[in-house]
């Protein structure tokens, strides 16, 4: 049984997904029900799973299941090791934190909410899983499509038009990894990712060069969704465009690129792949990561809308990460993670405030442009008007805001300055690339404070500006909150983590465990 | 065959790029339809190229130089299908912005008059 639970998270947001399509848009709490049941088990299945990875005497366990139960390199295999379930179980952390708040009046705004959402969450934990190019091709798609969808959810001129270029740059960056893929196809001949790993040291130098090319073209494919610069310029206004809650959950798909980016970079062109293939384009993602950092925290002091200030938090933290990956240090990668926990719960709770504060002047505020439902807006009032809390929404907005601006520039008693030490304190002294990293960290991490004190202080204490704060909704509120709180109490429980950490990141600069675990009879054959 | 094909590759993507820079959400889809055909024919001949050789196994014959890679094959069917469904999906949302903004603009904001 515990075999097969590796693919739970796959079936059940399928199976969920299935069902609300089934039940029509008439029965809404039929559907809310089913995406909360879906959301609660994703979060029990992932810590369930983090058990077996690295609970009391399981070591550093890789759990491989074989699709069809066809051994791998003739099928599709799905592994879950430390670092996949970490992403899971951060997955269903924020599902769960999102999907309450976008029940109340977000879902109304738009047809088939829940269902993308399901679908968004399947593709997600089956690119965090699959042990297979092609099959990353796959989800990746299932994921954009639904994310097409829910960045259009509400409708509107100005969300139509970010979604259009959003679609066109995802469709073409889907070509780049096609491409990408077949020429890695071509030189190796297998597409599951342990065999790639284990053939590219024996390569024939003739072929090297076509390999090279096709996992630059893949890169490629996963920085336009990291949203590196150049390719970035789409994210802030898409993400200020689309729905609170979407944006939220979008947070983590520029993290996938970053996943993906760290397991294949490490798998495929670590330390083991022979002296022509090491370390391939981790130079390139440096400096990549560094400008990246440096136009988010340009654009983060040119940003006046809330939206697109979390749109430039987005862009930084895409930036730190790159950068820090690019190391390829155990110590960097393993503070990489703890930052890239905590950047997506902080940048979610920002993206969730925004939903609650709205500015009075904007010419298209948040409010001008949803068409409401009238169905679904006569449903939210029968169902929220009595449990609105009229009195201090002020005060408990503000001291939210302050949580999220803490935890996002990385300052205690927040979990983000725990993080932010972890990425920083190996990094003098490990070279030149390093040390101006943890110069440009710093720096971004004094813009980050100006522009979110500078946004607090104009939207709490400024009367000269006028910013409506429509209500306290108490679930809405209550996901922010619980963000928070996780990373409060993270910030003082974090021995556990930061060994589960550690250990993350110790497993995945050792790629012969994920070759071993997937190939055993294989493995033999590598140092 | 392979220099035909290379052509075609080749033609097809850079019409396709010419058409995906330009201002009309019309040429836009079209650029990215000739671009998804340059992308499938190439990983259709990342097997190599044979006439008549059959994909699948069959008793009898044990020359695998007969035998041409079944794997492209499926791989090219499962971009066709995204491919298609993800170039439908795109003309909705291309219908949408033209309905909304009144123009086939990509920034949905005409320049000219």
């Amino acid at each position: 049984m515990s075999a097969h639970l590796v693919i739970a998270p796959l079936l059940i947001p399928l199976a969920v997904a299935a069902l609300q399509l089934l039940a029509g848009t008439r029965r809404r709490r039929l559907a809310s029900a089913l995406s909360l049941a879906s959301c609660v088990s994703l979060l029990l299945v992932a810590a369930r799973l983090m058990w077996m990875v690295a609970g009391p005497g399981a070591g550093s366990r890789t759990f491989v299941y074989a699709i069809g139960d066809w051994p791998a390199r003739f099928a599709i295999v799905l592994v879950a090791d430390r670092l996949s379930v970490l992403m899971l179980l951060l997955t269903a952390v924020l599902a769960l934190a999102v999907t309450p708040y976008a029940l109340g009046r977000w879902q109304y705004r738009g047809a088939r909410f829940q269902p993308l959402m399901q679908l968004l969450l399947l593709g997600l934990n089956g690119a965090f899983l699959t042990g297979d190019l092609f099959n990353l091709f796959v989800f990746f798609e299932v994921l954009l499509a639904a994310s097409y969808g829910l960045a259009l959810h509400g409708s509107g001129a100005r969300r139509t038009s970010a979604g259009l270029h959003y679609i066109v740059i995802n469709l073409a960056a889907s070509m780049l990894f096609l491409l990408g893929v077949s020429l890695i196809f071509g030189v190796t001949g297998t597409l599951n990712m342990a065999e790639l790993a284990r053939r590219i040291p024996t390569l024939p130098n003739h072929t090297r060069n076509l390999l090279h090319g096709g996992a630059a073209l893949l890169g490629l494919a996963f920085l336009v969704k990291t949203a590196v610069w150049p390719l970035g310029f789409w994210l802030p206004r898409t993400y200020s465009a689309a729905t609170p809650p979407v944006a939220a959950m979008f947070s983590i798909m520029t993290k996938l690129g970053i996943y993906v980016l760290l397991r294949l970079g490490l798998l495929l062109f670590g330390a083991g792949a022979g002296p022509a293939s090491a370390h391939f384009g981790s130079d390139w993602l440096l400096v990549a990561g560094m400008i990246t950092l440096v136009v988010g925290a340009v654009g983060l002091l040119g940003a006046r809308e809330l939206g697109k200030l979390a749109g430039y938090c987005v862009l930084i933290s895409s930036g730190t990460l790159l950068g820090a990956i690019a190391l390829q240090q155990p110590a960097v990668t393993a503070g990489a993670l703890a930052y890239l926990v905590i950047s997506v719960l902080g940048i979610a709770t920002l993206f969730l405030l925004t939903g609650l504060i709205v500015p009075h002047d904007e010419p298209e505020g948040i409010e001008q442009l949803e068409p409401y439902d009238p169905v679904g807006d006569a449903l939210y009032a029968d169902e929220d008007e009595s449990r609105v809390v009229e009195p201090a929404p002020l005060v408990i907005l503000g001291i939210c805001f302050l949580g999220c601006a803490l935890l996002l520039s990385g300052l205690p008693p927040m979990a983000g300055f725990l993080a932010k030490f972890a990425l920083l304190a190996p990094m003098p002294g490990a070279g030149t690339g390093a040390t101006v990293l943890f110069a440009l960290i710093l720096v971004a991490g004094v813009c980050s404070i100006i522009a979110l004190c500078r946004a607090g202080i104009r939207i709490f204490w400024d009367d000269t500006e006028e910013w409506v704060f429509p209500r306290v909704r108490p679930r809405e509120t209550a996901s922010v909150v619980v963000l928070l709180a996780i990373s409060l109490v993270l910030a003082f429980t974090a021995a556990h983590p930061w060994q589960y950490l550690q250990a993350t990141a110790r497993q995945v600069h050792a790629p012969s465990h994920y070759i071993q675990a997937v190939l055993p009879q294989a493995a033999e054959a590598r140092p | 065959m392979e220099l035909i094909l290379a052509l075609a590759i080749g033609l097809l993507a850079g019409c396709g790029v010419w058409l995906l820079l330009r201002p009309r959400t019309f040429q836009v889809i079209i650029g990215l339809t000739l671009i998804g055909y340059a992308v499938n024919l190439f990983i259709f001949s990342i097997g190599g190229l044979r006439t008549g050789a059959d994909p699948v196994l069959r008793d009898g014959l044990t020359d695998m130089a007969h035998y041409t890679d079944p794997l492209p094959q499926a791989l090219v069917l499962t971009a066709i299908v995204i491919g298609f469904a993800t170039t439908a999906l795109f003309l909705v949302v291309l219908l949408a912005s033209r309905g909304l903004t009144g123009n086939d603009h990509v920034d949905g904001k005409d320049g000219s008059p």
